[in-house]
């Protein structure tokens, strides 16, 4: 029985969303949200602003407030700690009733979280670092149409990171150009080649050309290898039914798996065809177009844990996580953090690593972390020591840059990956070993020699990857 | 590069991990299966004729060996199954009941075709 009575007017946030006292349940969904208040608003002000406006909270009471629980319903701020380094910024910690979401809707969750309360004006900054799903939450959700473990089996790919490249230029191709470049790479010894992210359906190569070339690649390939091979099909497109007619045609010509581009595409489209992904024996592969926009500044926006996580409840096979021994090298903490979001089932709290809360997984599967961009032969033991085996190693113009062509690039790639995964297993520190390692694999395989001599120059790049091995 | 400089790469059945690299001598391949044991997998032995070998199921050769930690007896019984089917391929396999992959497998010996 509501004992309260109506009272119109502005009162402040943290009369009722600040709970400094609060336990949270099992079942919340918990939030840390990076913010940068606007000067002399009480920081406990801000954080239970931040609390209201992305759950039950207006700016203003109103009387059917009373007609319900707000008390069950309402989003509390519950911790305040500061940002090291930062004076300007505080964590605020926000606690979430399950049943303020949809089953299996991060399009839902995001609505709330990353909602109004963004434009909201008491803020000049505010970024979502991370989330605490409840397995309560994560268990309505799909998740990966396959997994790490399915894909393996359905691939047979055992023992060592799975091995990529995009195919280039990325636009211009004719579709039976294109085809051939894909075969090249393949009978060369990569696992699969990829569409680049923008190529979708434009003039010069219409989609079911491409489709049908590649698919014929795809089986020459695997027929004179007799390994098992596959192509990305990027399926993204402007409407969802031209997204599922495009996955119906690349499952017909035998590519067992598709791409989507998940935040350009958006979440319900992603969510739409994992889901269709799982009813047809189909792997797919995510690329995160539009991320850095969202992910980059350090003060505003949703880090990349959160948008990796919610791509393992949307659902994907594989996500590209950047490669760290390139641009991103700084990161490197903050990337196995994610990579350890995407692949394992229990991350606990790390702070070191960007990681809030403790994020138990339950059953989910788990997703290949893709390393792709500006990553070459010199770099391999670096990057099978940093990803695991559970990774999916894309080099592009490092394989289709070298001189004799893409299926000599490939081939090179494929013994430095070989080499490393074979180093490793025999209790060798591939990192530190790496130009030995190299070296020796070379002396059988003019293709990786040759591809060693190709890159040398970029000495910046290699004299980066020693320098991981005190990192 | 001139063009009469660039090599030809002729495409070859690989057979998937380590296919790219050379033949492993002795103490290669039990490197191989020490590390299969040292991570606590079960080492597993299979073959099939190379005619057959794009199946996914290849022909057991006994059971895997469960809880075994002797590297011998894995070579030993390598070399048993090699030589019982000369024309065949040998796959050694590391089951991994945690993750319910395999942790490890590799064609140890190549059958004639």
């Amino acid at each position: 029985m509501s004992e309260s009575s109506y009272k119109a007017g502005v009162k402040e946030y943290r009369e009722k969303y600040w709970t400094p006292d609060y336990v949270p349940l099992d079942t919340d969904l918990l939030a840390c949200f990076k913010v940068t208040g606007q000067p002399e608003v009480p920081r406990e002000e801000v954080a239970a602003a931040v609390a209201a406006e992305s759950s039950t909270g207006t700016w203003s009471t109103v009387w059917s407030e009373l007609l319900t629980d707000l008390e069950y319903y309402k989003g509390r701020a519950y911790r305040i700690e500061d940002v090291p380094g930062d004076p300007e910024s505080f964590y605020a910690f926000v606690a979430y009733p399950i049943d303020l979401f949809e089953e299996g809707s991060v399009v839902n969750v995001l609505t709330s979280l990353v909602g109004n309360v963004f434009g909201f004006k008491a803020l000049k900054h505010l970024r979502l670092e991370d989330i605490r799903f409840p397995i309560a939450y994560i268990k309505t959700c799909g998740g990966p149409p396959a997994g790490i473990q399915v894909e393996r089996d359905r691939l047979n790919k055992y023992g060592r990171p799975m091995l990529g490249a995009t195919i280039k230029p990325k636009l211009g191709l004719s579709a039976k150009n294109y085809g051939r470049a894909v075969y090249e790479c393949l009978r060369g010894g990569l696992d699969m080649t990829k569409d680049d992210e923008n190529v979708n359906s434009q003039p010069f190569m219409r989609w079911r050309d491409r489709f049908e070339f590649v698919g014929e690649a795809i089986q020459k390939a695997e027929q004179e290898t007799g390994e098992r091979k596959g192509h990305y099909l990027n399926v993204t497109a402007a409407t969802p039914e031209e997204m599922y007619k495009r996955a119906e045609f690349a499952k017909e010509v035998g590519s067992p798996i598709l791409m989507h581009d998940f935040l350009t595409g958006g979440f319900t489209a992603n969510t739409g065809l994992a889901n269709w992904c799982r009813e047809n024996g189909m792997l797919l592969h995510i690329h995160r177009a539009m991320h850095a926009v969202i992910d980059r500044h350090p003060k505003h926006g949703i880090h990349f844990r959160v948008l990796a996580k919610c791509l393992r409840l949307s659902g994907g096979d594989h996500l590209h996580t950047g490669t760290v021994v390139g641009k991103l090298e700084g990161d490197r903490n903050s990337t196995l953090g994610f990579v350890d979001q995407l692949r394992e089932s229990f991350v606990p709290e790390d702070r070191a690593r960007g990681v809030f809360f403790d994020q138990d997984w339950g059953s989910l599967p788990g997703v290949f972390a893709v390393a792709s961009g500006g990553i070459h032969v010199w770099h391999m033991p670096a990057l099978v020591t940093i990803f695991g085996d559970d990774s999916m190693l894309q080099f592009g113009g490092g394989t289709q840059g070298h001189p004799w062509g893409n299926a000599a690039g490939a081939a090179a790639n494929r013994v430095a990956l070989e080499a490393s995964v074979k180093a490793r297993n025999e209790g060798r520190e591939i990192e530190k070993e790496s130009r030995d390692i190299l070296t020796e694999a070379a002396r059988t395989s003019p293709e990786l020699a040759i591809a060693m001599e190709t890159w040398k120059e970029i000495k910046f790049e290699f004299e980066t990857v020693d320098k991981l091995d005190v990192g | 590069m001139q063009n009469s400089d660039i090599g030809n790469f002729e495409t070859s059945n690989t057979l998937e991990t380590f296919g790219f690299l050379p033949k492993m001598d002795q103490s290669e391949i039990q490197a191989q299966v020490a590390y299969i044991l040292s991570n606590g997998w079960a080492p597993a032995i299979e073959h099939e004729h190379p005619s057959r070998s794009f199946d996914h199921y290849w022909t057991m050769w006994k059971l895997p060996f469960f809880g075994e930690r002797d590297l011998g007896t894995v070579m030993a019984e390598l070399e048993a199954c090699h030589r019982s089917f000369p024309d065949h391929h040998v796959r050694l396999t590391g089951y991994d009941n945690y993750t319910q992959s395999q942790g490890s497998a590799f064609v140890v010996f190549e059958g004639r075709s």
